[in-house]
């Protein structure tokens, strides 16, 4: 069956056909053409294709295309201005090295908005609570929780790392 | 995704009506995380998919203080249940099993009531409601009814529904004066993963704060269903909570268990730690209660 539905995408009032049984992310990434938004697993696991709608983070590829009439839909599309400048996650994640393959960031950068929204003061354990359902295979998440921690105003100087010298004894 | 047609009735008799008139090939969704997986996944083929989402109902747990009961609708998702202070400050026990289901992202969707229906032996929803003694509505083709929770699971996988009902409610009495709870999820990590056991614990004490008046304990992946340790229960009322009587109670709660060998840990070892968790949570039950009188 298809209906239509109306939404806000990335602050655009947006009315389109969809079919019932695409997912959210079927329509984002195959019918707009909107590919910052990935598919991992399929399956609710791993949270590649993380957007957020009505402000809360959820996982796309689990969502269907027809719950999204009235929302408001924010994809990693509609973060930075128009002009190109960068939201503040995006600027620490790059700054930070919270990227290494960048197929998690999307849905990494949207999990940290919708916590940092609710909770402009994240502590280090809401933030891991907050991508606990976001995989990344690289960077071990300390550059990652370092990049969050950064924009909720927490971040900790820098642990002057010990280099020892070769050679000597220890 | 297979196609199928998704139906948003507004009414619970709407959807019952509905689901009726189509029988073996609708099936209801609420929050969808488990529904559109096992259609993924090729386990199910329903050609009509009706949703419960937009039936109009309260969208977060409701305390009543006339009466002192909690009224969980069962399309509230795990997150407003999470995010609940009333749930925060009165009913720790739920607030420390929901936190964990999932991710943020699952629980911003999943809703209450589909755990309870999925009925998996680790639903970590359930295990802090049966501790709560709570009762769960019922609505359907033939009208409503109403059961204990505990009752409600019949099997792995399997729950009392009939065809074309609907899980709409969940009831959890008043609680004791000096009533404290806490629950466990134990598992190699807390998020994005079922327990390798589940063991939630509500004591009520005397004015004394020490002699047990009412004991919970239930326990998941303990058994094919949620399960009670009435023998553990039954050991610890009259009795003052401490040390011993807790350690006593994990001993009895563990040879009660019917837990087996699986993929995420081995019955001897599951066995063992339920016997240490219930002390351990009696004892966070205990703190709580303290807690909460002193502030008093």
């Amino acid at each position: 069956m298809e209906r239509t539905v109306s939404f806000t995408l990335n602050g655009t009032e947006t009315r389109m056909r969809i079919e019932d049984h695409w997912t959210l992310l079927h329509l984002l990434r195959e019918e707009l053409g909107l590919q910052g938004t990935k598919e991992g697993c399929g399956s609710g696991e791993c949270g590649a294709c993380t957007v957020l709608a009505d402000g809360m983070a959820v996982n796309s590829c689990l969502y269907l295309a027809a719950e999204i009439d009235g929302k408001t839909i924010l994809t990693i599309e509609g973060l930075a201005l128009p002009d190109g400048f960068l939201h503040p996650l995006q600027k620490a994640f790059v700054e930070r090295g919270g990227i290494q393959c960048g197929f998690c960031t999307p849905g990494m950068i949207l999990s940290a908005k919708a916590l940092l929204d609710e909770n402009p003061a994240a502590e280090e354990e809401e933030i891991k609570n907050a991508i606990a359902g976001n995989i990344c295979r690289c960077t071990g998440y300390v550059q990652i929780i370092d990049s969050i921690r950064s924009v909720s105003g927490k971040a900790e100087e820098k642990v002057k790392v010990v280099a020892w010298q070769a050679g000597e004894d220890q | 995704m297979r196609r199928f047609a998704y139906m948003v009735p507004k009414s619970l008799d709407e959807a019952v009506s509905m689901y009726v008139s189509r029988g073996e090939r609708a099936r209801y969704i609420a929050g969808g995380t488990d529904i559109l997986l096992k259609i993924k996944e090729k386990k199910i083929f329903p050609d009509y998919l009706i949703s419960l989402k937009h039936i109009l109902c309260p969208d977060r747990p409701l305390f009543n203080p006339e009466n002192g009961e909690l009224y969980i609708g069962a399309f509230v998702t795990h997150r407003r249940i999470e995010t609940s202070k009333t749930v925060q400050v009165r009913y720790p026990i739920l607030h420390d099993a929901v936190k964990n289901i999932g991710s943020v992202q699952i629980r911003n969707v999943a809703t209450i009531g589909g755990n309870l229906v999925n009925a998996v032996p680790s639903a970590d929803g359930a295990v802090p409601l049966i501790a709560l003694d709570a009762r769960v509505n019922i609505h359907g083709p033939k009208g409503e009814r109403s059961m204990d929770l505990l009752r409600f699971f019949l099997g792995p996988g399997q729950c009392d529904l009939e065809t074309g009902e609907i899980l709409t409610e969940i009831i959890v009495p008043p609680l004791l004066p000096r009533t404290g709870s806490a629950y466990l999820k134990f598992g190699r990590r807390e998020a994005m993963e079922l327990p390798l056991l589940g063991v939630g614990v509500v004591l009520s004490l005397r004015e004394d704060l020490r002699t047990c008046v009412k004991a919970r304990i239930a326990l998941g992946v303990a058994a094919p269903t949620p399960m009670r340790a009435i023998e553990a229960e039954a050991f610890l009322a009259g009795k003052p909570i401490n040390e011993m009587t807790l350690e006593e109670a994990g001993k009895i709660a563990a040879r009660e268990s019917k837990v087996r060998d699986s993929i995420r840990g081995v019955a001897w070892y599951r066995r063992e730690m339920v016997g240490v968790l219930v002390k351990r949570m009696g004892q966070k039950a205990l703190e709580r209660i303290q807690e909460t009188e002193s502030r008093r």
